[in-house]
């Protein structure tokens, strides 16, 4: 193997990052740099297309092609890009607003259908671009300008969407833990089909520390629970923690491992085709149970560009003089 | 130049002959009675027998409403004669009507001479009282004295088949080629065209026997009745010279895919074909998803919008992305044409215009749809907007319209009806596509590379597959500077930008023909049409000139830009007279356009104008202006 020979700064497009300063964007626009560097991917083959949004003008600062295109429309954007050219490598860029209002039914069908791209979800859980309402993943009580007695509604979750969805891959990442984010993105990169990553990003403006109950050094490793294929769900300071399924509530249990605690062999291993086992694991919200971070679901299936263009190929090719006569004709003579 | 149209081929015949005579069919009955169908066989034995012919479906739309109610009718009207048959028809000579309901709904339409033909046997007390009669219109004077013919066909067709064991219910099923057989009798045809179509979608089976049986048994019914006043189906007129060719009947949703088909294979492009369903622009999808070509794509989408940003993302992938909808789901699509013009990359919309607004009458016609096309979006958002005037014209708009997407790097939307969809006529196979004839070069040299420069000629930007190495750039929604395309908010650089967008879509009238007058060099009055108005306006002024009035024609097909001569030539009319199946939308247009006094004749009750209306209406300016 030869060594990748290009460098995150040889994605960078040049043009001036314009995100408000100490936005979690800038770690997220680092880590699919990197990510890409790693990769070695090919600039002139790949394509990020992206909604309306903070998050929707990462396309401009890559130095790939780009796509900044509507409110909420990306994948349907993106289907249509790859049905006329299936060898691009896609990424969509999209938010919570972007993703999970205005455009989740695009998406929604995007994850059924299976068209191989990945699709990076910034969840800040507000609008920052349109200056802090509260969005579809703000949690009940999120006092905006468009909310000052607290936003009423349960808030959707963007794994909990994607699985529901049909989705084949599902992670989520951290704009606060780069390294781990580079290593889903190259993960979701490898998947043949939709990725689906949600990111959890801070807006510094509008909704700042959001995420701290889950972020913050203190407690990160009390509330986070990194997963990977195959191996047991622990997690804590000491690894001291783990996850077991409490079958009475079909629930998934937080509980100490050990010596005071569960025996080791109690704790669920991570096993990253199981769908069900994904749903519980996005579904952990706390206070009593870590947010899932990394790969939660992935099993490759048929991918859609690739079963159209087979279809479309297996049907064959006929002269348009002989369509044109498939009904009866007659002719004139001179 | 990257790109350029063979001219030759995309014009419509200038001189037509139309047809002021012949004969109208009607044929009603339930959904589910095979009344469409019927029509066909009409259709292609007379087209087939060297006549003209132009017909008009009109169906409910419920799927299979209720058996034997008013609003569950479905009917199919053709009209045949000699020389091009521009329409189907004001109103029939001949009604076939398959139960009550479909003669209640339709008998106030029968010519005062005309021939009515019912199946008596459907005229139980049950059906009777379904369609809303409380007497028998065929025992009570009800009829007006209509001359009827009311053969128990029902009797006939069961009698007619008993032998190939189909049962009741099955049987009756064949009634519908009882009746193809007697009208074929009526119109002086052979039954050979259907027989082969019943052999071909049956086989030797017991259903298809059946069918030819109870076509045969129509046919000898005729033959052997002594059937009243049949001269009013001999053609009074001259029989027509066809153009030497190859023929067969084509509705508009097939010539606009074969169409589409043929710009494929000009450009050498595939074409990604966008729509969600509707109706009746579903037609469309059906026709090419049907279609068995490697570069015809197409992706039924989640929805209007999905569908719209899916054909915009394959041109921009390189692919030629065509989407297609009726005004509600155009109405969708909107935001996403936005997108189109703003990051000036081609695409075709078709819309298959219907009575609207909203719902509205969805399987009805409507051209109302016009001022939607031309000014419905957010912000200066022009497009190039195209109408063909026939369902064989829609092969020659769809070449046009890929064609001037493609040169000039824009949306153009062509303007459809339910009635082109779905109206047929004969058409002239064309010349085979030349595979790559007008072969699309892309972009490939980054040396001096700006997304946003212009070629000087058509104004239009580079086209550049993403894929392409060394060209990475990046584009988008927000406003762009003129040649780099960076963002910008810069205030001259907005007004440019947006001269520049408009006046890259007025110079498409560079290259149009310029609008020419048929008629009479000294008439002072001027019909104006655009769409599927032409055919009526044509026929109409054909029957005008016979009678001694003097008007001339104008169709438009290319909406926007106007052809470059049009201000002038309208200049030299003392009166204009615009119909239109709307409440008025081209003549608001030409008014703010030319400052000319053109007057609108505005219908909209789902059904095109009828000629006798358009007759009267040149008629009574004609001599208001003489």
């Amino acid at each position: 193997m030869n060594a990748p020979v290009r460098v995150a700064r040889d994605y960078e497009s040049g043009q001036e990052v314009r995100w408000c300063p100490g936005c979690g964007d800038y770690a997220i626009l680092r880590a699919v740099q990197k990510t890409l560097a790693e990769l070695d991917a090919n600039p002139s083959n790949t394509v990020f297309v992206s909604g309306i949004g903070c998050a929707a003008r990462l396309p401009y600062y890559l130095a790939t092609y780009g796509f900044h295109t509507i409110h909420g429309r990306a994948p349907a954007i993106a289907t249509g890009l790859k049905l006329a050219n299936p060898e691009l490598d896609v990424w969509l860029v999209t938010g919570d607003g972007d993703g999970l209002s205005i455009g989740a039914g695009h998406l929604l069908h995007l994850l059924r259908r299976n068209l191989n791209c990945q699709v990076l979800l910034f969840n800040n859980e507000a609008y920052g671009l349109t200056k802090g309402q509260y969005s579809p993943t703000s949690r009940i009580g999120t006092v905006t300008p468009s909310s000052p007695a607290g936003s009423v509604g349960d808030p959707v979750s963007a794994c909990r969407f994607a699985l529901g969805s049909g989705a084949r891959f599902v992670a989520r990442g951290i704009d606060t833990r780069i390294a781990e984010l580079q290593g889903t993105l190259s993960a979701a990169h490898a998947f043949s089909g939709t990725a689906f990553v949600e990111i959890l990003q801070n807006c510094i403006v509008y909704n700042d520390g959001v995420f701290a109950d889950f972020t913050e050094r203190s407690v990160a490793a009390e509330r986070q629970i990194h997963v990977a294929h195959g191996e047991p769900l622990r997690f804590g300071p000491d690894l001291n923690r783990g996850l077991i399924l409490d079958r009475d509530a079909f629930a998934l249990r937080a509980v100490s491992v050990g010596a005071d605690g569960v025996p080791e062999e109690e704790v669920l291993v991570h096993d990253q085709s199981n769908r069900a086992l994904a749903t519980l694991l996005a579904t952990m919200e706390g206070p009593d149970l870590p947010l899932a971070v990394g790969v939660l679901f992935a099993e490759e299936g048929p991918v859609f560009e690739v079963e159209v263009r087979d279809q479309v190929e297996e049907r064959g090719h006929l002269p348009l003089s002989d369509l044109l006569r498939r009904t009866s004709t007659w002719k004139v003579s001179p | 130049m990257r790109f350029r149209l063979r001219e030759t081929t995309l014009q419509p015949p200038a001189n037509l002959t139309p047809s002021t005579g012949g004969v109208v069919v009607r044929f009603a009955g339930d959904s589910g009675d095979g009344i469409q169908l019927s029509g066909m066989r009409l259709t292609m034995a007379a087209a087939l027998g060297g006549k003209g012919v132009s017909t008009l479906p009109d169906f409910p739309a419920e799927i299979r409403a209720p058996a034997g109610t008013t609003y569950g009718v479905s009917a199919f009207q053709l009209r045949v004669g000699e020389g091009e048959v521009l329409t189907p028809g004001d109103t029939p000579d001949v009604l076939v009507a398959f139960n009550p309901a479909s003669l209640k709904t339709n008998i106030s339409d029968l010519d005062r001479d005309g021939l009515l033909v019912v199946d008596s046997g459907t005229f139980t007390a049950r059906s009777l009282k379904k369609a809303g009669y409380d007497d028998n219109p065929l025992e009570a004077d009800t009829l007006n004295g209509v001359r009827t013919l009311a053969p128990d066909i029902s009797r006939h067709t069961i009698d007619a088949v008993k032998e190939f064991d189909l049962g009741q219910k099955g049987s009756l099923r064949c009634r519908n080629m009882w009746a193809v057989g007697l009208t074929l009798w009526l119109l002086d045809r052979d039954t050979s065209e259907a027989e082969h179509w019943i052999r071909n979608r049956f086989g030797d089976t017991p259903v298809g026997n059946a069918n030819l049986a109870a076509l045969k048994a129509g046919h000898a019914y005729g033959e052997t009745t002594e059937l009243p006043g049949l001269d009013l189906l001999q053609t009074r007129e001259t029989p027509h010279d066809w153009a030497p060719g190859e023929y067969r009947t084509i509705t508009g949703a097939e010539a606009l895919a074969f169409g589409l088909a043929a710009a494929a294979e000009r450009t050498g492009l595939d074409i990604v074909f966008c729509a969600y369903p509707i109706t009746p622009a579903s037609t469309l999808l059906h026709q090419l998803s049907a279609m068995r070509r490697r570069n015809v794509l197409t992706f039924q989408a989640e929805d209007e919008i999905g569908a719209a940003c899916a054909a915009i993302g394959a041109s921009y992938g390189g692919a030629l992305g065509v989407t297609s909808s009726s005004g509600p789901g155009i109405s969708l699509k909107a935001e996403a044409l936005g997108l189109a013009v703003a990051v000036e990359l081609p695409l075709v919309v078709v819309n298959s215009q219907r009575a609207g607004p909203s719902t509205g009458m969805p399987t009805k016609t409507e051209q109302a749809d016009l001022l939607q096309a031309l000014y419905g979006r957010h912000g200066e958002a022009p497009l190039v907007v195209l109408a063909p005037r026939s369902p064989s014209d829609c092969y020659t708009t769809a070449i046009e319209a890929a064609g001037i997407a493609i040169r000039h790097m824009t949306p153009v939307m062509i303007l459809s009806d339910a009635f082109i969809a779905s109206t047929s006529e004969p058409w002239r196979l064309p010349e085979p596509e030349i595979p790559g004839s007008d072969a699309v070069e892309f972009r490939t040299d980054p040396e001096g590379f700006e997304p946003f420069a212009r070629d000087p000629d058509t104004l239009a930007r580079a086209w550049v597959k993403p894929g392409t190495p060394g060209l990475e750039h990046r584009i988008g929604g927000l406003e762009k500077s003129a040649g780099s395309g960076g963002i910008s908010y810069d205030p001259d650089n907005h007004q440019l930008m947006n001269d520049a967008r408009i006046a890259k879509v007025a110079k498409v009238a560079c290259a149009l023909p310029p609008a020419a007058a048929e008629g009479p060099e000294d008439a002072s009055l001027c019909v104006v049409t655009w769409g599927s108005t032409f055919g009526v306006a044509r026929e109409a002024l054909a029957h005008c000139r016979a009678t001694g009035t003097v008007a001339a024609h104008i169709h438009l097909r290319h909406l926007h830009p106007l052809p470059a001569n049009l201000g002038d030539l309208l200049a030299s009319y003392r009166s204009i007279l615009v119909p239109e199946v709307n409440s008025g939308q081209l003549v608001r247009v030409l008014r703010d356009r030319f400052l000319v006094d053109a007057e609108s004749l505005p219908k909209v009750t789902g059904k095109p104008f009828r000629v006798d209306e358009l007759i009267g209406a040149i008629e009574s300016r004609a001599k208001a202006v003489s």
